[in-house]
């Protein structure tokens, strides 16, 4: 295919990736929303001031923003066609993105042994489900980013290859956008008197 | 290389609102429903900040179904989300037991209705 | 090793056993006829493996009927219960038969006959008119159509094994959580909706992101044919409505799972944000089924015509109302639940509303025909017996949104009425219509008229005559979803007239079948060309049966309606031939498909490994392909110029 194709191509997938993510706007929209009316609902159960550390929640913040600011240089790299610095980017990427997976899984299994899992109450089914959800495309990210450093690695820097760090990229930011929100709605909010 | 720029800039940005936000609720700044707002505005402002910087949302050609499709999803998601906020309010209200209803009018006379 | 599956599951009362010895039956009936033909490697080639749409539209269609039959059935049991169960008989069915038999009636009509058929129509008819190939991510296409399939699999398979939900079409909880529902039914429910619900959303992806950007060069919006601008609603709808359903199915879920309280009556839940959340989703669903019939029949009266629509601006203006204002009206399904007066007046004002773009349409429509050259075939037929009916239902809907009238007539007979109307008046003629109009374009001869009339007086007078007496069954109190009516209501002439009401409808199903039959018997006395009927849009420009590629050489658009403008210009199809790309056949879908199928079946039984393996299954599956860089292959200029020369039919 010549560039003209090429780029054709291109914008098909970029734009139905897009609207792909607007959906998932709105699947998280409709998360949000049950939070909101659950976040009260804590059924004698412990309130958000009673499980939430904040300095462990704006490391997890920070590390996430730093793994999407590194994505976004990768990109810059392969467009650039530096196949290493690609690879060494976009591998830092994934692991500060375990690294925030790691810190929320801790998160969780800390509330879990202390009786305070999602069977507790309305509340902490809406937190983890809405949080988990996050993580759970996180994790979806993370196994994304292992095939293309593998592909990379295999094929080079291919018009394919190209558009689907592209795409990954979209996705990666797509999820720092949303923890935007966990970290407004559900931390601060919970925790601002 | 405009593209490094704006990913810096858009991590710094970031990284400024998110701290400013972390502060103004740990050091309880401001109180109340003014604390809320202002923290609901940072988040905001950070929002676009990163769908400028991160996402390339202006970066579109003609057409530019992206900004469309972006804003069908927004006011949907206004629509959907506030609204299931205020009908859930308004059903919780009317639909609460009458023993409960009792704590919750005492509630609000202490805040002053 | 099983988890919840034991033989017992198996065990089935009467009435249930005939429908699962006929199903396994009919599977094995069919397995069997294909090893006897030997065609299993015709079908995995020709049809499970293709990526052409026309191919996926023909299957979706053929599931879909299967799924009209099906719920057919249910109808027959629900109707032959309630005219036979007043005073002291109690009709055919128990009562836990009973709400079972009317929650798989509902669910089956509207996500896999009503959603299947527009499905089918998106992709037989959408990337032709438009201009193209083939849509615009062929693979995801293919993997959206085994996901709908795998929601049929699992909507048949509590006929043979455990039972279905007896929740209703939407589960409310608390009624559909584990305390009152312990059993595996509202989990087929719900994982049969969430897979093919998946597979809807990515369809919906898939033809926005087509119809932006896969138009012929010269076909601005505005130059679309109307069908696409229905379909373009629809799917704005689809995309931003099918995510609220596949995150409330995935709470419902996990309360009956893993033990949250979203929607439990205790700890905290909350069982009306489901109800909130479901019709969050649900209206805006009858509007991505209602909008391509309104499509279908702005072609088919402009057609019929012999005249352009009238109105087009006004037509596209009332699409994007109606796509808008679908999201602002979702509380008029529980205006009873409790809310206050201000919260249920803004609701009843937007219903009202919403409306007026529709009357706006039905208006364009009389105005097209008006000094037109009318010719009253079938298609025509079915648009006219659906501006009676869908009128009829419509005035009730308006009368509905009004609260206080609401509060009287929710949940009778008359609301049941009121949407019946809509969608089998709506939806379903509205299907017929195009189904007799576009056939031919497919298989190259027309349909039988005389037995589609037939087909027609059947459903019209029989439709009328099973819901005009629930109308006033409902006016008089009757509420919907009983197995009983106590006889000194005096009600059970009523549900008699309703009974035999159905049974002309059979009948005329049974005329549609024999068409169908007749037709393809007679087909060589009926063939035609590619033009049936002095089409006016661009599906018709296609040879006749459609080549795998459309179009040798994609058209150039100058104005509305170009097909009709390149025969007034009488233009000649260009023949600049080039290599055509087309997609590959893939396996990959199919096998997609079973694997969700297999994780589905594993979380509705609690056998965990099973689910496990589908999951990362379906996971290993999609790595591979969507990192493959060979999915394409090339049909030689010097084939396009042979298949072009071909005669018609021959190929």
């Amino acid at each position: 295919m010549n560039t003209q194709e090429v780029a054709k191509v291109n914008n098909k997938y970029q734009l139905g990736f897009w609207v792909y993510l607007m959906t998932d706007c709105l699947l998280f929209g409709s998360l949000f929303a049950t939070y909101a009316v659950l976040r009260g609902a804590t059924y004698g159960g412990p309130t958000e001031a009673d499980i939430f550390e904040m300095p462990f929640v704006l490391a997890e913040t920070l590390i996430l923003l730093t793994s999407t600011f590194v994505c976004g240089l990768g990109l810059v790299a392969a467009k650039a066609g530096k196949q290493t610095w690609t690879i060494i980017l976009f591998g830092l990427t994934m692991l500060l993105g375990i690294a925030f997976l790691a810190m929320e899984l801790s998160e969780f299994s800390k509330l879990i042994g202390e009786g305070f899992s999602w069977q507790r109450s309305a509340f902490l089914s809406a937190f983890f489900v809405l949080v988990g959800t996050h993580g759970a495309h996180i994790l979806a990210g993370l196994i994304w980013v292992v095939v293309m450093l593998v592909r990379v690695t295999q094929r080079g820097l291919t018009p394919n290859n190209l558009r689907r760090l592209s795409l990954f990229a979209l996705f990666w930011h797509f999820l720092d956008v949303i923890w935007i929100f966990i970290f407004t709605v559900v931390y601060l909010m919970g925790v601002a008197k | 290389m405009k593209h490094v720029i704006r990913y810096v800039i858009g991590f710094v940005v970031s990284v400024a609102l998110t701290l400013a936000a972390y502060f103004f609720v740990t050091g309880a700044y401001f109180a109340g429903s003014v604390l809320i707002a202002v923290i609901a505005v940072l988040a905001l402002i950070q929002f676009f900040v990163q769908m400028f910087c991160f996402l390339h949302l202006d970066e579109d050609e003609q057409p530019r179904w992206k900004l469309a499709v972006f804003i069908s999803m927004g006011v949907t998601l206004i629509i959907v989300v506030f609204g299931s906020i205020w009908i859930m309010n308004n059903l919780n209200y009317h639909m609460m037991p009458p023993g409960e209803m009792d704590a919750k009018m005492m509630e609000e006379k202490d805040k002053g209705f | 090793m099983l988890g919840q599956l034991t033989l017992e599951a198996f065990q089935k009362g009467l009435i249930e056993m005939g429908a699962q010895i006929g199903l396994v039956v009919g599977g094995l009936v069919v397995v069997g006829l294909l090893f006897y033909f030997k065609k299993w490697k015709w079908l995995w080639k020709t049809w499970i493996t293709s990526l052409d749409p026309k191919k996926i539209g023909i299957m979706y269609l053929i599931l879909a009927a299967f799924m009209l039959l099906r719920g057919l059935a249910d109808v027959l049991m629900m109707r032959a219960q309630q005219a036979m169960s007043s005073g002291d008989a109690t009709g055919i069915l128990s009562s836990d038969h009973f709400q079972q038999v009317f929650s798989a009636h509902g669910t089956i009509m509207i996500f896999f006959v009503a959603m299947g058929v527009i499905f089918a129509l998106f992709n037989l008819i959408v990337p032709s008119q438009i201009g193209a190939r083939d849509v615009a991510f062929p693979f995801m296409n293919s993997v959206s159509f085994w996901l709908f399939f795998v929601g049929v699999a699992l909507i048949n398979l509590p006929l043979i094994v455990g039972e279905f939900s007896a929740a209703g079409w939407l589960a409310y909880p608390p009624l559909s959580g584990l305390e009152y529902s312990p059993g595996v039914g509202v989990d087929y429910w719900i994982w049969a909706l969430q897979i093919a619900g998946i597979g809807s959303l990515l369809s919906g992806i898939n033809f926005l992101v087509t119809i932006f950007k896969m138009r012929a060069p010269g076909m601005r919006m505005m130059k679309m044919p109307i069908f696409v601008w229905s379909v373009l609603g629809s799917v704005s709808l689809i995309i931003f409505a099918f995510p609220i359903l596949t995150a409330t199915l995935g709470m419902l879920s996990l309360d009956r799972l893993i033990g949250t309280h979203f929607f439990t009556s205790d700890f905290g839940g909350n069982p009306m944000m489901y109800v909130n959340l479901i019709w969050a989703w649900g209206h805006p669903e009858v509007y991505i089924l209602i909008l391509p019939a309104f499509g279908i029949f702005s072609e088919i009266v402009a057609t019929f015509s012999g005249k352009r629509l009238f109105g087009y601006k006004s037509m596209v203006a009332a699409i994007l109302a109606i796509t808008f204002l679908s999201f602002t009206v979702w509380l008029h399904h529980f205006f009873t639940m409790g809310a206050g007066a201000n919260v249920n007046a803004f609701f009843g004002i937007m219903t009202a509303v919403i409306a007026v773009p529709t009357g706006v349409k039905v208006f364009n429509w009389l105005f097209t025909m008006y000094r037109g050259r009318v010719r009253l075939t079938t298609p025509m037929l079915w648009f006219l017996g659906f501006v009676v009916t869908f009128t009829l239902g419509g005035v009730a809907g308006v009368l509905m949104s009004v609260p206080a009238i609401d509060f009287q007539v929710h949940n009778t007979l008359f609301l049941v009425a009121h949407f019946h109307t809509m969608i089998i008046g709506g939806v379903l003629f509205g299907f017929f219509a195009g189904l007799t109009y576009w056939f031919p374009k497919f298989a190259g001869f027309r349909l039988n008229e005389r037995l589609g009339r037939y087909a027609f007086w059947c459903w019209l007078i029989g439709f009328l005559t099973a819901f005009v007496p629930l109308y006033a069954l409902g006016l008089m109190g009757a509420v919907r979803r009983m197995d009983h009516y106590s006889s000194e209501l005096g009600w059970q002439q009523l549900f008699i007239v309703a009974g035999v009401g159905v049974a002309i409808i059979c009948l005329g199903v049974f005329f549609q079948l024999l068409q169908l039959v007749v037709s393809i018997i007679q087909r060589k006395k009926n063939m035609v060309g590619a033009d049936p009927w002095d089409g006016r849009t661009l599906e018709w420009a296609m040879s006749t049966p459609p080549k795998e590629y459309n179009f040798a050489v994609l058209p150039t658009v100058t104005e509305r309606d170009a097909f009709w403008e390149m025969k007034q210009k009488k233009q000649l199809p260009s023949r600049n031939y080039e290599d055509v790309h087309v997609p590959k056949n893939s396996g990959i879908g199919v096998m997609v498909g079973m694997s969700a199928l297999a994780a589905g079946f594993g979380i509705i039984w609690h056998i965990w490994w099973l689910a496990l393996i589908g999951f990362i299954a379906v996971l290993v599956l999609l790595i591979v392909r969507l990192t493959s860089d060979d999915t394409e292959r090339v049909i030689p200029r010097a084939e396009v110029e042979r298949l072009e020369n071909m005669k018609a039919g021959a190929a």
